[in-house]
């Protein structure tokens, strides 16, 4: 019992360990931000590493917890996430008063998520999703001389409260109907009468609060652009990939038998996102609130995978995720340098950015190419293999309108690669010289965009590992 | 021969160009490695003959079929027939041609040659596909450089043209990709030889065909989506233009017929109707538009559409001349049309207008850049002994065959368009050439080297054509006899 409760819970175990390492080292005597940092990097990194090896399958708590291969790769795909945004975020925590709290926050952000992933019960999927959320809050408003930035946290605390309260109460209705929280037991219990409906459509607002899909996304670009970039690369990637981990799979699981009135729902969800998502990143000129609006396309286009409720589409999701970290991360490690450094955010201070700053210009642009999907980067196997699971459903319009809404983003996304290359800018972003560890970051971005997308074995990986309905 | 050395070619060199620095060490290794490409590409050639005589009459040669993603069905599968190794050769002519015409590219010398050679390698792994996933994806590798060539190296209103064009042609793959998804999960396989094998259902095929060609027929200039060809053409340098006329619009004009036309025969059969006059309707529109144009650019830009409607035109009429001819069309027109952009891309370089009004007598300063522009306008309106003449005479014959009163209706009215092509050729060509110069003309030099070669291969490759079309006839006839199987198989069920 105990050597499986050490095994089980190993990458919440390491990840626990971490947050009191910090705790000790900010009772400790003062060191510079600096050692703290490659300390701290230190650690996620070893806790990268330490997620690949020695993970077993298994329940524990009476089905609270449930962990097997394909958690363990979600959890790694976390892991991965958070290693490359404290990298990239070297040049903005450098200069802060508050370092080792940020990561305590992150940090335990993170072990909710993985609970939450790993839950198999509603009560351990509410607990894990409030422990990612609180704090996360809390981080929001890390730009402690910034007004924006604590209208943001005030905003995202009051919009998450409000979707925990749908969520909760669809588990009570749930729970009231099934009398269960056990999700093996649930889909049994499930069958497609109204106040189990009306449960679970509660249920999936929550959830779409989360990802923001439309019309539960108007929080997101407020928060996106208040937050300091670091906090938005976080939102805008961890902790969306972790609620859709868990939606996937609890949609093909628990959801089971209510799977043709979440294929409608998806259906709606995802080109209401696709679209309005679109429209508004058009019009964007702050770089973060761009790259929100083009989160929530993206978040769309997931959905259509969803949609596909086969093994491909759990593959292609998860696998989109992997390759969205690559691609958003990229991005977002750009935009953090300059904003740490320069403190310009619009795409306008972009114009003629290659004239001053190449290789950063490339990466962005290899980034926002792979976001719009298009060969070789992997966004555009992602892309393809999502909207191939959707497709699977015989819906061709749903389908063709997707892919007409890939050129509409197409035309944001070049418009920012316009501004880099062709315009001119008098006064452009001056040269900036990149920290080892941030550079580091973004080699490792590019080098994910290029290489997950043409070696074939990731994706087979990850099928190997999915399951359909 | 191992045809995925037709991808690594481009890729090597392509990688090699970034690791190079200034402008004399970019365009040797681009050159270079250009002229290899060619080379292998003669060898293929030559290859192919040594097969065919040797009796192999298979439909695509020296094919490899390797698994790429397993779990989706995915293959890398490539191979080629007479109609691919036309078109590589017309390619591998096209970008040497190119990167010579832009010998003195001084402006981000680096990134210039790199996103051509980036450009040929998506047209050459397109043209070898055997897998749709895969030609889909060399299709859309083939866009993005040219959004970034006409945008940062263009001139006049380059970002709108830029834009247009990439927005435009990732529409055309949008709607391909739906077309790829109906024939996915009506086969369970993307792998084009398998699924000729297999029936799809006419109501499916008719459903499907349109996404297909229409997607591929914006590529290729099909009218009313043709609007991209002439700003993205007039705004894109030299280089830029002779690839997008040379190769891009090749890539549409090949998807329609190896994707949407021989996999699915019956819808084709079926919108013939549509297809022949949406293709009279831009011969005919191309060629009054061309009229009206004062710009060198914009005339050719327009006689492209136009000239891409003999293509279409061949491929509705579904006989096996006509497919022919579309081919032939397909091969001429690139040529052609890369000629004519480098020689207007010399006088540009030179008089720094490309007004037609603003130009006169440049025989007697540049009479190389003369003669070459007269025999891409002579070869444009069809003067025999050059490959237009050919092309087009082939795509007449076998549309007439099509017995129908209305499709020989559009044939008389195609015909008739060469009437006004002469019209506009020998005029832009009279009044740019000859007749009195202007005194600051006058000092004005003639062709260099690079730019000599240049249209030396263009010219050769037109001459070619126009004299011993059997020659390319041979090579074609098998790949066309096999789209024609198909669709013959249907015709006589009926």
């Amino acid at each position: 019992m105990l050597t499986d409760f050490f095994i089980l819970l190993k990458q919440e175990l390491v990840i626990t360990v971490i947050i009191f390492l910090l705790l000790f080292i900010k009772l400790g005597k003062d060191r510079s931000n600096e050692t703290i940092l490659n300390w701290i990097n230190l650690f996620l990194f070893i806790n990268l590493v330490a997620g690949f090896f020695g993970s077993q399958e298994g329940i524990l708590f009476s089905e609270m917890f449930h962990t097997n291969k394909l958690v363990v790769l979600e959890k790694n795909i976390l892991n991965l996430a958070m290693l490359l945004i404290s990298m990239q975020s070297y040049s903005w925590l450098k200069m802060h008063k508050h370092v080792i709290e940020f990561y305590l926050l992150l940090l335990s952000t993170l072990l909710g998520m993985f609970f939450m992933i790993s839950s198999g019960n509603l009560l351990m999927f509410y607990l894990g999703l409030e422990l990612s959320t609180i704090p996360l809050a809390a981080a929001a408003n890390f730009d402690l001389d910034k007004r924006r930035s604590s209208e943001a946290a005030m905003k995202m605390i009051i919009s998450s409260a409000f979707s925990s309260a749908l969520l909760l109460f669809g588990i009570s209705i749930v729970y009231g109907v099934s009398g269960t929280l056990v999700f093996s037991e649930l889909s049994l219990h499930l069958v497609a009468d109204p106040l189990h409906l009306f449960a679970f459509i509660l249920l999936i607002s929550g959830f779409a609060f989360k990802i923001s899909a439309v019309p539960f996304h108007l929080w997101t670009a407020d928060v996106y652009e208040g937050a300091p970039v670091a906090v938005t690369s976080y939102l805008s990637v961890v902790s969306k990939a972790a609620v859709l981990f868990v939606f996937v799979s609890v949609l093909y699981t628990v959801f089971k038998p209510l799977a043709t009135v979440w294929y409608n729902i998806l259906f709606v969800l995802s080109l209401a996102t696709i679209i309005i998502g679109n429209l508004f990143a058009l019009r964007q000129n702050n770089f973060k609130r761009f790259l929100a609006f083009s989160s929530i396309a993206q978040v769309g286009f997931i959905l259509i995978g969803i949609s596909g409720s086969s093994q491909a589409g759990m593959a292609s999701v998860i696998y989109f995720i992997l390759i969205y970290v690559f691609s958003n991360l990229a991005a977002f490690g750009v935009v953090s340098l300059v904003s740490a450094i320069t403190g310009k955010e619009n795409i306008d201070d972009y114009k003629a950015f290659y004239s001053t700053n190449p290789l950063l210009s490339w990466i962005l642009t290899i980034a926002l190419f792979s976001l719009a999907g298009v060969p070789p980067t992997a966004g555009f196997f992602g892309k393809f293999f999502l909207l191939m699971a959707g497709a699977a459903k015989g819906n061709y319009w749903l389908i063709g309108i997707a892919a007409l809404n890939m050129v509409v983003s197409f035309y944001y996304y070049l418009r920012v690669v316009k501004a880099m290359f062709m315009d001119s800018n008098e006064e452009p972003i001056s040269k900036l010289s990149i920290p080892i560890l941030p550079k580091l970051a973004l080699y490792i971005c590019v080098i994910g965009i290029i290489v997950t997308g043409l070696l074939s074995w990731v994706y087979d990986h990850i099928f190997s590992l999915s399951s359909g309905i | 021969m191992n045809l995925s050395l037709l991808i690594l070619l481009p890729l090597v060199t392509a990688v090699v160009i970034l690791f190079c620095k200034g402008l004399k060490q970019v365009r040797s290794v681009a050159l270079a490695g250009s002229v290899i490409q060619l080379l292998a590409s003669c060898f293929l050639l030559v290859a192919y003959w040594k097969e065919k005589n040797a009796g192999n009459h298979s439909p695509m040669l020296f094919e490899s079929d390797n698994v790429w993603f397993t779990a989706l069905n995915i293959h890398y599968h490539i191979g080629v027939d007479g109609i691919s190794i036309a078109m590589i050769l017309l390619t591998a002519s096209v970008v040497v041609a190119g990167i010579l015409v832009s010998w003195t590219m001084e402006k981000l010398s680096k990134e210039f040659f790199f996103l051509l050679v980036l450009l040929s390698m998506g047209a050459y792994g397109f043209f070898i596909s055997l897998d749709l996933f895969t030609l889909f994806f060399f299709l859309e590798i083939a866009v993005i450089p040219k959004f970034l060539l006409i945008g940062i190296w263009g001139s006049g209103k380059k970002e709108y043209s830029a834009m247009k064009l990439a927005l435009m042609l990732m529409a055309g793959s949008a709607l391909v990709f739906v077309g790829l998804m109906g024939i996915y999960y009506q086969t369970h396989s993307y792998d084009i030889m398998q699924i000729s094998q297999m029936h799809i259902p006419l109501e499916v095929q008719k459903f499907f065909f349109p996404f297909a060609f229409v997607g591929f027929g914006i590529f290729a200039a099909l009218f009313p989506f043709h609007t991209w060809v002439p700003d993205g053409h007039a705004s894109a340098p030299t280089a830029a233009s002779m690839f997008l006329a040379g190769i891009s619009m090749k890539l549409g004009g090949y998807g329609c017929l190896r994707v949407a036309t021989f996999l699915m025969p019956e819808a084709a059969h079926a919108y013939s109707w549509i297809i022949i006059l949406l293709a009279t309707i831009a011969i005919i529109y191309g060629a009054f538009a061309t009229m009206m144009q004062t710009d060198l650019k914009y005339i050719n830009a327009y006689s492209s559409v136009s000239h891409c409607g003999f293509v279409i035109l061949g491929i509705g009429m579904l006989t096996q001349t006509s497919i022919n001819g579309a081919v032939l069309q397909m091969v001429s027109h690139g040529l052609m049309t890369a000629l004519f952009f480098a020689a207007i891309g010399m006088i540009y370089s030179r008089t720094h207008t490309r007004m037609v009004a603003q130009l006169g007598g440049l025989l007697k300063v540049m009479p190389f850049i003369s003669t070459i522009f007269v025999i891409a306008g002579l070869c444009s309106l069809g003067l025999p002994g050059f490959s237009g003449f050919v092309a087009e005479m082939t795509v007449f014959m076998g549309s007439w065959q099509n017995p129908d009163g209305w499709y020989r209706l559009a044939t008389i009215l195609a015909c008739a368009s060469i009437v006004v092509t002469a019209v506009y050729i020998l005029r832009a060509a009279g009044k740019t050439v000859m007749g009195p110069i202007s005194n600051e003309y006058a000092v004005l030099t003639d062709a260099t080297w690079n730019e000599k070669l240049a249209a030396a291969i263009l010219v050769i490759g037109i001459v070619l054509i126009g004299v011993a079309p059997f020659l390319i006839n041979q090579l074609i006839a098998p790949g066309t006899e096999n789209i024609m199987q198909q669709v013959g198989k249907l015709i006589t069920q009926k």
